[in-house]
């Protein structure tokens, strides 16, 4: 009986994490192109998110900066990334490196809002996002 | 106690004691960060905090299991060799992450911040661990009682979730940032749940062991509690996610089954009066406390992952202190007491003369409180930036924190009086460990 429901448990699992990674995503943005994986390898070098968060998940030392290029503009994040500021170091980055910096940051930005307007709360707790 | 439990058990305190260091002064860089940019910045001091706190709770739980096992059953020497590898891996290739940390080259992986390819040995060192230990897992005829299953579970589940954590690499899971971020934060999510398999098997054998009474890791309702947790394990990561826009479903099946943690929160309450006769007979011993103290950080622990678990109250409290003050109440008040009271027993410090006695328990209680002050402060820390985010918009990032960085001073100061309690215990144990007889 035990080892029934483990095995049941553990299908279930397998079944679910495979529908998941077939599934999760139904917005089906682009493929990234060459530049915007350039950016994020660059951002996991840099390890940023160290500091920052992209949809509220990473560090608390800086925004969240994933709507920040809709939000600000390119030129002003630019600007963050060449000179740093008190707070944020200068990295000291090429200017090919900002540019795919900044493609990664706008490619996450188009896949959808950080901050969940109160209107797409149900009235049993759960958020609907379409 | 053989070399490899010996050499595990040390490396794992050491890493504790690098973990309170390295977050104390991580958390004097978040204040004050144009004072540590040039020297050592912020962002290489969070991954040596989080590498060393990730694998003090691994290095922790493997060397319980290892030792609680083999005081039932040997192991065979080919499961020895396996493991006397796993071991000499295992410490190696941590040693080369934070040599990497320190020439500041990172993969950038939340929790998992080391270049990419140290996942390699990683990944073989602890399938040497599941050779050895699995192949002498199986001849254990008796495996009724629980904690059996659940070491067995939780370094099952620690090999699947690490490889899911790597998946990145391929490049199909790259293809898509929603597709990229639910599967981490499902692999990180899990992977915790693997962890608590492994450590509350220790917690769960050393109650049994302490109050003489093997029925607890026995029974029908100790059964039903491990197949809800496994269940939490598998679907319950949803809340790390929930506001990022993936399919709607991913969101309520994740939501729905963390209301099934109110279970484990009943059950806590119904207990507590027998908890409470038990804790007042078995007060006197210093590894029982460890474990009543976990339970009371499981408490409220608990009532917060219940309350961020309901997106309507997730949608305040996501990104902001209270998921830390939830982290590091979970890691450092359930995983790491758990462990203490359990490396505690494997070293018999209730043998220990007076004078040592009297310096873990000073340790144990500068610990409590300090974590409470440490814990509480990130609560209001969260509490305040939810509001200013949230409810009251403030106009920058600057002006939200503000008042933020104010409570985080007091946090702070906290975290060297948890860092005094810590290292008190964890040095006590190191000093300690040099006279267990080597087998």
């Amino acid at each position: 009986m035990f080892l029934r429901i483990w095995l049941t448990l553990v299908s279930a699992f397998a079944a679910y994490t495979t529908y998941l990674y077939f599934n999760c995503d139904n917005k089906h943005l682009s493929s990234p192109g060459i530049e915007i994986q350039q950016g994020q390898n660059l951002w996991q070098a840099k390890n940023c998110q160290a500091c920052h968060q992209l949809y509220g998940l990473g560090g608390y030392m800086g925004p969240d900066l994933t709507n920040t290029i809709s939000a600000r503009g390119s030129k002003y994040v630019e600007t963050y990334i060449r000179y740093g500021t008190g707070r944020m170091p200068n990295l000291h980055l090429a200017d090919s490196e900002i540019n795919s910096i900044i493609a990664f940051l706008s490619w996450v930005d188009s896949s959808g809002k950080s901050k969940v307007p109160a209107n797409k709360v149900h009235w049993t707790g759960t958020y609907i996002i379409k | 106690m053989n070399t490899t439990i010996r050499s595990l058990v040390a490396f794992s305190l050491l890493l504790l004691l690098t973990t309170v260091v390295a977050g104390v002064i991580a958390s004097w860089a978040f204040l004050y960060p144009e004072n540590f940019n040039t020297a050592i910045p912020f962002q290489q001091l969070r991954p040596i905090h989080v590498s060393a706190a990730l694998f003090w709770i691994i290095t922790g739980a493997v060397s319980c299991l290892l030792y609680y096992s083999q005081e039932t059953k040997k192991l065979y020497p080919a499961g020895q060799k396996a493991i006397g590898i796993y071991a000499a891996l295992w410490i190696t290739t941590i040693l080369v992450i934070f040599f990497f940390y320190s020439i500041k080259q990172f993969g950038g992986r939340e929790y998992w911040e080391f270049p990419p390819w140290l996942s390699i040995p990683i990944l073989i060192s602890w399938l040497l661990l599941m050779a050895g230990y699995f192949t002498y897992w199986v001849k254990i005829k008796d495996k009724k009682s629980l904690y059996w299953i659940m070491w067995a579970t939780g370094i099952l589940f620690f090999c699947i979730t690490f490889i899911e954590q790597n998946l990145w690499q391929i490049n199909w899971f790259r293809q898509s940032y929603l597709r990229e971020v639910t599967v981490q934060w499902k692999a990180n999510g899990s992977m915790v749940g693997a962890w608590n398999q492994m450590i509350y098997g220790s917690s769960l054998y050393l109650m049994a062991k302490i109050s003489g009474d093997e029925s607890i890791a026995q029974n029908r309702t100790v059964r039903f509690f491990y197949f809800l947790s496994l269940t939490n394990l598998m679907f319950n990561w949803g809340h790390h996610i929930y506001n990022v826009p993936t399919a709607g479903w991913v969101r309520h099946v994740s939501y729905l089954i963390s209301m099934t943690e109110w279970l484990f929160f009943i059950s806590m309450i119904r207990s507590f009066k027998s908890k409470l006769e038990e804790s007042r007979r078995l007060k006197h011993l210093l590894t029982y406390r460890f474990i009543i103290a976990s339970e009371l950080w499981l408490f409220l622990n608990l009532i917060l992952a219940l309350m961020m678990s309901i997106p309507a109250i997730n949608r305040y409290t996501h990104g902001t202190h209270i998921t830390v003050a939830h982290a590091m109440g979970t890691t450092i008040g359930i995983n790491t007491m758990i462990l203490l009271g359990a490396i505690g027993y494997m070293l018999k410090v209730e043998e220990l003369d007076k004078k040592h006695k009297r310096t873990i328990t000073l340790g144990f209680y500068i610990t409590q409180l300090s974590l409470l002050v440490f814990w509480i402060c990130l609560v209001v820390a969260g509490i305040e930036k939810a509001y200013r985010t949230e409810i009251m918009p403030a106009a920058s990032f600057q002006e939200i924190m503000r008042p933020v960085i104010t409570v985080l001073k007091v946090f702070s100061l906290s975290g060297i009086s948890l860092l005094t309690g810590i290292s008190t215990i964890a040095v006590t144990y190191l000093s300690s460990l040099k006279r267990i007889r080597i087998l």
